[in-house]
């Protein structure tokens, strides 16, 4: 069985943590320079308030007290990531970070009772030791697993924590329930053409004749409709959703201490997670760096260190990627342990034909971004024409320091001694 | 890109479980070749004394002087491990009112309250849910000017 562990609001989760004020109240993250709302807690959706939405709109509400609005901290959101990966790891030895906020988790040899127990513990127990409220789905594929976490969050009779087989009465009630653009890979295009020839749900296309799937539609349509039927033929790195996260990783092929080889490895994914980047259209805001050391060997000493780099504006430029991936590296590499694998992920992106973004987000000149769309462009054809790896950036040089405006600034309470949150005794 | 956008992730690795037993200083000195050759140079390490579970470990500092007679000073730094199931006689840090409170846990009666170590502030009953128990303290450094 797989398990997909998702924070709720996680962002908001990680201020909340640390500010109880916060709890019950809308609150909403913006992007670095206090641009934009890129993270919001149901209480600020429900009063309207959608991703994107320029901070400026929502000031006078931010002065009557009706809305918080703070300016995001990464540094604070990378510790609590890797706390609540640290907590799943005593679940179990299979734990891979999928987004900051979402991490599958492999589960073996548990009854389906046992299994429930098991993830409603595992729920419990980040919760307590973190603050972060989380939702568990688990199944025996990563498309159903995904489903059942969104049927944990959906539903409250779950309490957080949907365990799923394939095939099952429960397993197709759901299916049935939900509509098909809310499983994992099925865009709305895709919904429409599904419907032409009456496949309306979940359940539909588990039905659906897999030949057949892949002949009209495609090789990834037939591997979802596999999967919903509790085939497990969906590997991490083949499956991404585009719009939200970006993530290379990989085995190092030998288990390593080389910083040299490692470093090299990362270059390689956060150029690649670049080259995607550019070709859908986004740019990032924030680079995950993890590294991983073999769980299986519990005879070595064991770690899994990640960090998190704010870039210093949204960007899908290959070189201030490394430059960030590269610091990032830096501070998490510990000599003394044998990797297994490492991996670069991109986040919180955006599309990159906003336009606010210019205004609100950018320091850069005009002239300076197209230099650098222009570099990257003759990069990505070169290696597209003549193979991977034609064209690859050495040493990335230090970008400039950007002043940048976060005025809501909160502290990073759980990473440096001198912001530690304050405990009254009064 | 500065380094003060530099972020750590994870405070420090986790320190491997001693594989052998806690080697006294002076065991070189009896003759025997000491057991402590193969793991030269390492250290006391106040994390692995401290710090049970760093997943669930937030350090806080301290404002205010209620908490004086149980030890507790302004400045100081509580060691905060919120994996404990909190029990009476323990110090806590609680939300209280929307603010981070430090507090030591008991039973008054049947009912359990969070007390100071101040008789001005009185007792305060855990029975709504404006008031929950964040974390149980594991330990106070408290650092002298020198």
């Amino acid at each position: 069985m797989i398990g997909l562990v998702d924070c709720n609001s996680f962002y908001v989760s990680c201020e909340r943590a640390f500010q109880p004020r916060l709890r019950g109240r809308p609150v909403g993250v913006m992007s670095n320079n206090d641009g934009c709302v890129i993270a919001l807690s149901t209480e600020l959706k429900a009063l309207g308030i959608t991703m994107g939405t320029p901070a400026f709109e929502l000031q006078h509400q931010v002065r009557r007290g009706q809305i918080h609005l703070l300016s995001s901290n990464y540094e604070l959101y990378g510790d609590m990531s890797a706390r609540v990966q640290s907590v799943l790891e005593e679940f179990s030895p299979g734990v891979e970070p999928y987004s900051i906020d979402e991490m599958f988790v492999r589960f073996g040899g548990f009854t389906s009772d046992q299994m429930l127990e098991h993830a409603r513990q595992l729920h419990d127990r980040v919760r307590q030791y973190t603050g972060i409220p989380v939702c568990v789905g688990v199944a025996p594929t990563r498309t159903l697993a995904k489903f059942a976490n969104r049927a944990a969050k959906k539903i409250p009779a779950y309490r957080g924590v949907c365990v799923l087989q394939a095939g099952t009465a429960e397993t197709k009630a759901l299916l049935q329930r939900f509509e098909l653009g809310d499983l994992w890979g099925v865009g709305q295009r895709l919904v429409e053409r599904l419907a032409v020839i009456g496949i309306r749900t979940g359940w539909d296309l588990a039905q659906a004749d897999p030949k057949r799937i892949r002949r009209s539609f495609s090789v990834t349509l037939e591997r979802t409709a596999l999967e919903l039927r509790g085939i497990s033929c969906i590997e991490m790195n083949d499956f991404h959703e585009p719009r939200q996260r970006i993530m290379t990783s990989r085995s190092f092929g030998k288990l390593t201490d080389d910083i040299g080889e490692i470093r090299e490895a990362m270059r390689q994914h956060g150029q690649r997670g670049a080259e995607k980047l550019r070709s859908q259209g986004s740019l990032a805001r924030a680079v995950l760096v993890f590294l991983k050391t073999n769980p299986f060997r519990q005879d070595l000493p064991q770690y899994t260190p990640s960090a998190v780099v704010e870039l210093s504006r949204p960007t899908d430029d290959s070189r201030e990627i490394l430059h960030a991936a590269g610091h990032a590296l830096q501070r998490i590499y510990r000599k003394g342990y044998l990797y297994q694998k490492g991996g670069v992920m991109l986040l919180d992106l955006v599309d990159a034909s906003r336009q606010q973004l210019s205004l609100l987000d950018t320091p850069q000149s005009d002239a300076d971004r197209q230099r650098s769309a222009k570099l990257m462009g003759v990069m990505d054809e070169l290696n597209s024409r003549m193979g991977r790896g034609t064209v690859k950036l050495g040493t990335p040089s230090p970008g400039a320091a950007w002043h940048l405006r976060c005025a809501n600034l909160t502290q990073r309470y759980s990473t440096r001694w001198d912001e530690l949150p304050i405990a009254r005794a009064k | 890109m500065t380094l003060a956008n530099l972020i750590p992730a994870h405070p420090e690795p986790p320190s491997l479980a001693l594989p052998y037993p806690l080697v006294l200083g002076r065991a070189g000195l009896s003759g025997f070749p000491s057991p402590a050759q193969d793991y030269e140079g390492r250290v006391l390490d106040l994390n692995e004394r401290l710090v049970k579970r760093p997943s669930a470990t937030f350090f806080l500092t301290v404002t205010g002087d209620s908490m004086v007679k149980l030890g507790i000073n302004e400045g100081d730094t509580l060691v905060v491990d919120r994996s404990i199931d909190p029990r009476p006689g323990h110090i806590i840090v609680a939300m209280v009112d929307g603010e981070i409170t430090v507090k030591r846990y008991e039973l008054r009666g049947d009912v359990p309250c969070l007390c100071s170590g101040n008789p001005r502030y009185a007792p305060i009953p855990l029975v709504d849910l404006d008031c929950q128990v964040w974390g149980v303290v594991r330990s106070v450094i408290h650092e002298y000017a020198v």
